[in-house]
């Protein structure tokens, strides 16, 4: 069993939801990236989302262009973010990490190499945001020969038609976006959530995470009960980028945040 | 990735993109989740409404008594008499409404928005031609417009700024990344999938993702269409060369497409070669560039190691795009067009000789076409004919060679 797979297998069996932060990996700096990842496992995070910054992150907020931007200008590419998870490996061998970001980066590596870095390092997820399940029937099996699950995401806008189709190329979960627009954006109705969330349960078997939109404790409790996962990325990078001269101080804002999603998601 | 066609055996051009909207290895549809039923729902009302007579008819009649169309096939004789070669021929898109191509194209998006019933336009702009060919139809049909800019070149631009707020669209400066056209897409595509429901994106070139590439070209294949029924006409043959520039190459496919399956026709798409190739400052991605992925297709980008986008430099905002339409990388790769660069210096000689020869002020996007025209007319016979798309005129672009030249209004 894939990382992924025993960690939403053991949350059910404890009756509970998974945690899954997302960071920009290199944001402000590439030495703060692994220490903050093994800092928000400590504060209940299940599944670590790692994103990998892109000049043109087209599907994202203000927060997470800048968080890009800070990554990038510190210089971060991809073979970077590949050698932190390996580095995050020699302290965390549980702990499901699936990179996130856009597809021009991954083709200038060259998909195979790609795939088989992520085997290597021990990535367990990819989610390309731009890359919709249409364009990747050479790409794919790359990814599944190796046992790295490809992550879909699917939207508010999204036919049941295409969510069938989305299952059937997807594993590890499904990614459920809550609101239309980018990351970071507005509030997300839990009951609209709910009744997505069902509609996709009929369609598919694998577990739902649901981003965008969740803001604090409040909003977490509330999309756990519905969903099998609750994303967080924009307020926790909120936080990088306001303690950006102080890591100890990001890790401590991350980790608050976390904690308190944590309990209240906890609490039967 | 899909192999490339046989090189031995030229495929039917007008045959693709295919069902799924690549050309070749290029073009697709890559964007993310939310903006894919939108995607769909435009391909298949275009699908449907492009082979019906009474869209046809009102696409016509616009650019009949709206737009001015047809543009002229002015043979400049003056030009070509200095130039002692193949007689040159100004396709004079700059004589339409607004003064450049790009009107060609938001005519027939605007009308796809009032069949899709959708009440708010967006677009992206670069030189400010496309945010005024949006803002103007936008005015006409009473619909809301978004026009999103790069701070960079608002600077360069303003007399199109203010044309657009003349009109009564809404400028929106965009401040991420290079301040530039790619800037302004990455904006567009961010208010679309925010407010896909009531709003239509007008996007302005033959780039994007599926089916932009497709539809903007057959909206702009009137140029070549016309071109090739007047060069039939007034030279009594097909042009035996076409020369255009290329940015996202939405005028270059409009004069080339209609000819692909003429295989007497070379075709010549001229790129923004900025302060020259060699130097990596400029915005050639076909001339120095790879395949990659951006903006929603499979193109080719200009990139650094780690397939981040990298920054273009050009004297013409129009051609300051790190991209190109996916057709025009299919075209190179099958050889079918040749791809050849111009300078800053080289544009703005042609912008000044033109001006001061045929009377013609030329965009500085065209002018990087005339600055390749001037170089191969020369090289062919005196019985021989060049067409070359005047893709816009030059006035917006007097601030800029004013400042060149040290002159402050």
């Amino acid at each position: 069993m894939s990382r992924i797979e025993t960690t939403f297998a053991q949350l059910k069996q404890d009756r509970r939801k998974a945690l899954i932060p997302y960071i920009t990996a290199g944001d402000p700096g590439l030495e703060i990236t692994v220490p903050l990842m093994h800092a928000m496992v400590k504060a209940g995070a299940d599944v670590i989302e790692l994103g990998v910054p892109f000049s043109d992150p087209m599907a994202d907020g203000p927060v997470i262009q800048k968080a890009c931007e800070r990554a990038l200008a510190a210089g971060t590419g991809l073979r970077d973010v590949l050698a932190m998870v390996r580095e995050f490996r020699r302290g965390d061998d549980a702990t499901p990490v699936v990179l996130m970001g856009y597809l021009n980066p991954v083709e200038c590596m060259g998909y195979e190499r790609f795939a088989e870095t992520c085997l290597e390092v021990g990535v367990d997820g990819v989610l390309l945001v731009d890359l919709p399940p249409e364009e990747c029937d050479e790409i794919a099996p790359l990814f599944k020969e190796r046992g790295v699950d490809l992550i879909f995401l699917v939207a508010p806008t999204t036919t049941d038609a295409r969510i069938a189709r989305i299952a059937k190329a997807a594993s590890g979960y499904l990614y459920y976006v809550s609101v239309k627009g980018v990351t970071g954006s507005a509030s997300l109705n839990v009951e609209e959530v709910a009744a997505r969330v069902e509609t996709i349960r009929n369609l598919a078997q694998l577990p739902i995470g649901v981003g965008f939109g969740i803001k604090d404790a409040q909003s977490a409790q509330a999309v756990s009960r519905v969903a099998d996962g609750v994303v967080v990325g924009s307020a926790l990078v909120n936080q990088v980028a306001e303690h950006a001269d102080d890591p100890m101080a990001i890790s401590r804002a991350v980790s608050g945040i976390l904690a308190d999603m944590r309990a209240a998601m906890d609490k039967h | 990735m899909t192999q490339r066609p046989d090189s031995t055996q030229s495929p039917d051009y007008g045959a693709f993109p295919d069902a799924r909207g690549h050309f070749g290895q290029f073009g697709g549809r890559f964007v993310s989740e939310t903006l894919m039923a939108a995607l769909d729902e435009l391909e298949t009302m275009y699908r449907r409404l492009k082979d019906d007579p009474q869209f046809q008819a009102d696409f016509d009649h616009d650019l009949a008594h709206y737009v001015g169309r047809p543009s002229p096939l002015y043979l400049a004789e003056r030009w070509t008499g200095q130039l002692g070669g193949a007689r040159i021929w100004l396709k004079r898109e700059d004589l339409n409404h607004t003064g450049a191509h790009k009107v060609n194209n938001t005519i027939g998006q605007a009308l796809l928005a009032r069949h899709m019933g959708k009440k708010r336009v967006i677009a992206e702009t670069g030189a400010g031609q496309h945010g005024v060919a949006s803002a103007t139809v936008a005015a006409r049909l009473g619909l809301e417009c978004h026009v999103f800019m790069g701070e960079e070149d608002i600077r360069r631009q303003r007399l199109n700024v203010y044309r657009m707020k003349l009109l009564g669209a809404e400028v929106i400066p965009v401040t991420s990344g290079s301040r530039t056209l790619k800037d302004a897409m990455n904006e567009a595509m961010r208010d679309w999938v925010t407010n896909v429901d009531d709003t239509f994106y007008i996007i302005g070139t033959v780039a994007g993702p599926h089916p932009y590439p497709m539809l903007v070209r057959d909206f702009q294949s009137v140029i070549g269409r016309e071109a090739r029924e007047q060069s039939l006409k007034q030279a009594g043959k097909l042009p035996d060369a076409l020369v255009a520039c290329v940015g996202g190459g939405s005028n270059a496919i409009g004069l080339f497409h209609p000819f692909l399956n003429d295989e007497s026709v070379a075709m010549y798409g001229v790129e923004a070669a900025g302060d020259g190739v060699a130097t990596g400052r400029h915005a050639a991605p076909l001339s120095d560039g790879r395949p990659g992925v951006l903006h929603g297709n499979r193109t080719y980008l200009m990139e650094d190691d780690n397939g981040q986008i990298i920054e273009t430099h050009s004297v013409s905002a129009g051609l300051d795009y790190p991209g190109v339409g996916p057709e025009h990388a299919w075209l190179k790769d099958l050889g079918r067009v040749s791809y050849v660069a111009a300078d800053d210096q080289e544009a703005l000689a042609a912008f000044r000789e033109l001006t001061r020869v045929e009377g013609i002020m030329p965009a500085l996007e065209s002018a990087h076409a005339l600055a390749y025209a001037r170089k191969l007319a020369p090289t062919m016979g005196k019985d021989q004919d060049i067409i070359v798309n005047l893709s816009g005129r030059g006035d917006k672009d007097i601030l800029t060679v004013a400042e060149i030249d040290g002159i402050n209004f």
